[in-house]
């Protein structure tokens, strides 16, 4: 048994090591700009390029964009999947595992050939379509995150009863969808919307393919002309990534607890 | 079918003693139009683009059926680029999950603070979301010539691990060192629930019936645990396949892996040739698929085993 614990104990400290030894190396590296001495010359660079603010704003709009299309593709479903339509979930968990097995980059390749400017719905042929087109393959890429956590959602509250009683009190579905099992999985919602922005923002392979000035296509460009600054970028990168987790951690606590019915 | 046939015979019999009950409202069908928005998504965004793909793997530059895509792809260049992707998305899946499952045993079953699990659930939920480009600026700054431990190995060993050591980061060991980097994490956060499944009771049990911690998880534990390994082991492959914002930001286009090529047929039509470029990307759906098939074969053969 002692043994046991000296084992564990090896393997936790070297797999901390392989993920805290980038991380320091990155923040040391970021702060090298100046030389001779540690400065945050390479964040106030960073700060000071306009098209980090504005690369980084587009990435937000479409970010916050995909969460609620997402929402609004993803819940009504799953709710009257699970409330009415049973036999249709084996569909719906195929459809969310199918955008984990096409590569992001196939499933671009196909929007482009498929949406051409000279296609019977010409997605890339204007900017705004483009934004569209972008916020829907964004969609696609978060959906088997944004289904689970709707879905487990779904599960921890009695949504029969709760559909029955609405009824009863002569709410219409809408009211039903709305004001009674929206903010009843609000958190488990908000995790999936969290979990959708560190996708999104981020993004590189969509974002350049169709030629939209997002974040991670800047990223790329800065990575390739600069040397402090991509260090610089990557730590908050990081922070931004940790902030969305952190937002899921906090809100789990915040998340209903009570089940009457087990299904 | 038949009891409503029936009920209709008999109702016409005695039509004429009781009036036939109103019909009801006809309603509006709410449930199958709520679920539209997602089928409509789904046909869109996913079925018609693969078709299409398909599609275009097998046509030729006028329209007509053809192998001649398919066969395209078996040339040195392509081959390689699809060889080297399967070894790097194989090498760091099945590292990745070996050390995920180690870390995710330490954490869970190794009596190690109850902190430190939290802690370590945290911490994977980030790292195995930090891919991408931010990743490889990571491990540049870490491992780059210029990088950090390059530099701490050199002065304190004075050894130069890519001089002397003949190591490169913009090599398969180099891209699959960072890959693992959301590796493991994905790893950690897909197995502990499975892990948290093997009750105490079946490691007391067998204790009594004198195994010892080998034998537990020879006939014990893996055996429950391998169905989940293998999923996620399939899951960790498209992962790594599909994967190309790392490479490219680390190696722009030295590296010849097939995303990559892809990346590059789509921007610029580097194969000059459209089909080929539709039957590289249909060659990647069908070994991602593969991967996820062989899981299924292998878990429907657990599942019933355990039973």
């Amino acid at each position: 048994m002692k043994s046991q614990k000296f084992w564990a104990w090896l393997i936790f400290v070297l797999g901390a090591a392989y993920f805290i030894i980038p991380l320091a190396a990155t923040f040391e590296f970021s702060l090298r700009m100046r030389r001779g001495e540690y400065s945050f010359d390479a964040y106030a660079s960073v700060f000071a390029d306009p098209y980090f603010a504005s690369s980084f704003a587009y990435s937000v709009i479409v970010g916050l964009f995909t969460i609620v299309v997402g929402i609004l593709v993803v819940v009504p479903a799953v709710y009257f999947v699970r409330l009415r339509m049973p036999w249709l979930r084996p569909f719906m968990e195929f459809v969310t595992l199918l955008p984990l097995v096409i590569p992001a980059l196939v499933l671009v390749y196909g929007y482009i050939r498929l949406y051409g400017s000279s296609s019977f719905i010409p997605f890339t042929g204007s900017v705004l379509g483009t934004d569209i087109l972008l916020t829907c393959a964004y969609v696609t890429l978060a959906l088997p995150y944004m289904y689970r956590a709707v879905d487990n959602g779904m599960r921890t509250i009695d949504i029969g009863t709760l559909t029955e009683a609405a009824q009863i009190a002569g709410a219409n579905q809408l009211q039903i969808i709305g004001q009674i099992i929206l903010p009843n999985i609000l958190v488990a919602i908000l995790s999936g919307a969290f979990l959708t922005f560190a996708i999104v923002i981020g993004e590189f392979t969509i974002a350049s393919l169709l030629n939209r000035p997002a974040f991670g296509p800047y990223l790329v460009g800065i990575g390739t002309n600069r040397a402090y600054e991509p260090a610089a970028l990557a730590i908050i990168s990081f922070i931004i990534t940790w902030g969305a987790m952190g937002m899921i951690n906090v809100l789990g606590r915040f998340a209903p607890r009570t089940s009457a019915r087990t299904d | 079918m038949r009891p409503v046939r029936r009920l209709h015979t008999i109702r016409s019999v005695t039509m004429t003693d009781i009036a036939a009950p109103p019909k009801p409202p006809r309603r509006i069908p709410w449930d199958s139009l709520a679920v539209l928005p997602f089928v409509i998504f789904a046909v869109m965004f996913l079925f018609l683009p693969t078709f299409s793909l398909i599609g275009g793997a097998f046509t030729d530059r006028a329209g007509n059926f053809t192998f001649e895509n398919i066969a395209g792809l078996f040339t040195d260049q392509i081959l390689a680029a699809y060889w080297i992707s399967i070894r790097i998305s194989g090498a760091s899946a099945i590292l990745g999950a070996l050390i995920g499952l180690a870390i995710t045993l330490a954490i869970i079953r190794g009596k190690l603070p109850q902190g430190l699990r939290s802690a370590v659930m945290t911490f994977s939920g980030v790292a195995s979301n930090f891919a991408g480009v931010p990743l490889a600026f990571a491990f540049i700054a870490t491992l780059g010539r210029l990088g950090l431990v390059t530099i701490i190995i050199r002065t304190l060993f004075d050894f130069d691990i890519y001089r002397q050591g003949g190591f490169n980061l913009f090599s398969f060991w180099g891209l699959t060192l960072t890959y693992l980097y959301f590796q493991i994490p994905l790893m950690v956060l897909t197995i502990a629930p499975a892990i948290d499944g093997l009750k105490k009771e079946w490691n007391e049990a067998a204790q009594t019936l004198g195994a010892n911690t080998w034998q537990f998880w020879r006939y014990i534990g893996f055996p429950i645990l391998w169905p989940s390994v293998l999923g996620t082991l399939s899951l960790l492959f498209a992962n790594a396949f599909g994967a190309i914002a790392t490479a490219w930001a680390l190696t722009g286009s030295n590296l010849n892996i097939v995303t990559v090529l892809l990346y590059n047929q789509i921007r610029g039509d580097a194969l000059q040739n459209p089909g080929l470029g539709a039957a590289l990307a249909l060659g990647m759906i069908v070994i991602t698929s593969l991967a996820n098939v062989i899981y299924l074969v292998v878990a429907a053969r657990a599942e019933r085993w355990m039973k």
